[in-house]
């Protein structure tokens, strides 16, 4: 049996090193070789969408309906964790585990926390400026929310992280980014078609629907973990009640 | 390749393989930790801070507590 096993071993890893290799063979050299995509979005991000930030560009408007549908997963995602771990009896559950027994975590959760959210809104913010944008600041602000809980503010946590509100908050999030999409039909272009005014190059209200559709990213993102580590979170509490 | 390029791929490396080796499943979600900052090393080394920040929270902070509540949750 363990023969047999390290031989279906041995023969997927050769089959695996050799299809890796013939991969690896027409790379171009490290750093070096440009593709064609990369070129257009050269060409696309500044000069026609008034975007410093092409990594934003390519996410928002190059291939905005992928975006669209990496939220929907995320969505997915948060909407299948609730199902599955929330508690049918909220307001009657159990108090919080509070662990933390250092001052100066307590100190220095709660001291950063503001910290954390403001860096997360203007990571959002300046997403078609600087690196950011909707995800990334998403997750950031998630995180700040999340740093209230490892101060050992789990009472604090539950008032700023009410399911109820940030279940309207993530459907907000999503419904905004289908709806941004449904301008540009409106417009009689395509869908996700960045019709909004495009702005001064280097301003936060310019290259169209690239921002509009960065906050509603990032609204959602931020809803969908805030909800992810709540539920999570839970399941950590007393068993007792 | 610069000398800090391939510090951060050995980096990415070495915690990667610590993951896979490690057999207590509370080290193996701090290391994942671990392997997480030092991916987000080695996309700044390569001039991808936007894939750094979300590596940052994702890697190194949200998947591995995620980890450590469902390893506390089944140790009851």
């Amino acid at each position: 049996m363990r023969a047999l096993r390290l031989g279906l071993f041995l023969a997927g890893a050769a089959g695996l090193a050799g299809l890796l290799a013939w991969a690896f063979v027409d790379l171009p050299a490290f750093g070096e070789g440009r593709s064609v995509y990369a070129s257009v979005v050269d060409r696309v991000a500044l000069p026609e969408r008034k975007a410093p930030n092409a990594v934003t560009t390519v996410v928002f408007d190059v291939r905005g309906l992928d975006t669209l549908l990496e939220e929907a997963i995320l969505f997915a995602a948060a909407a299948g964790v609730a199902m599955l771990l929330r508690d049918a009896h909220e307001g009657e559950t159990a108090a919080r585990r509070d662990a933390v027994r250092s001052d100066a975590v307590r100190a220095l959760g709660m001291l950063l926390a503001p910290f954390a959210l403001v860096l997360g809104l203007y990571t959002i913010a300046h997403g078609h400026l600087t690196p950011g944008g909707g995800f990334q600041g998403g997750v950031v602000v998630a995180a700040a929310v999340v740093l209230v809980y490892v101060a050992g503010r789990g009472d604090a946590f539950d008032r700023i992280a009410p399911t109820s509100a940030w279940d309207a908050v993530e459907g907000a999030g999503v419904g905004a980014f289908v709806v941004v999409g449904l301008c540009g039909l409106t417009a009689g272009g395509q869908y996700l078609e960045n019709v909004f005014p495009l702005g001064v190059r280097g301003a936060l209200a310019a290259a169209g629907t690239i921002p509009v559709l960065s906050w509603s990213a990032g609204i959602a993102v931020a809803a969908a973990f805030v909800l992810l580590f709540r539920e999570f979170l839970d399941q950590l509490r007393d068993e007792e009640s | 390749m610069t000398a800090i390029q391939v510090v951060a791929v050995v980096l990415v490396g070495l915690a990667g393989t610590a993951v896979v080796l490690t057999r207590d499943i509370v080290r193996q979600a701090l290391l994942t930790s671990l392997f997480g900052f030092a991916l987000t090393a080695l996309f700044l080394v390569l001039q991808a801070p936007d894939v750094a920040l979300s590596e940052i929270v994702v890697g190194t902070i949200g998947f591995p507590l995620v980890l450590a509540v469902a390893i506390a949750r089944s140790r009851g």
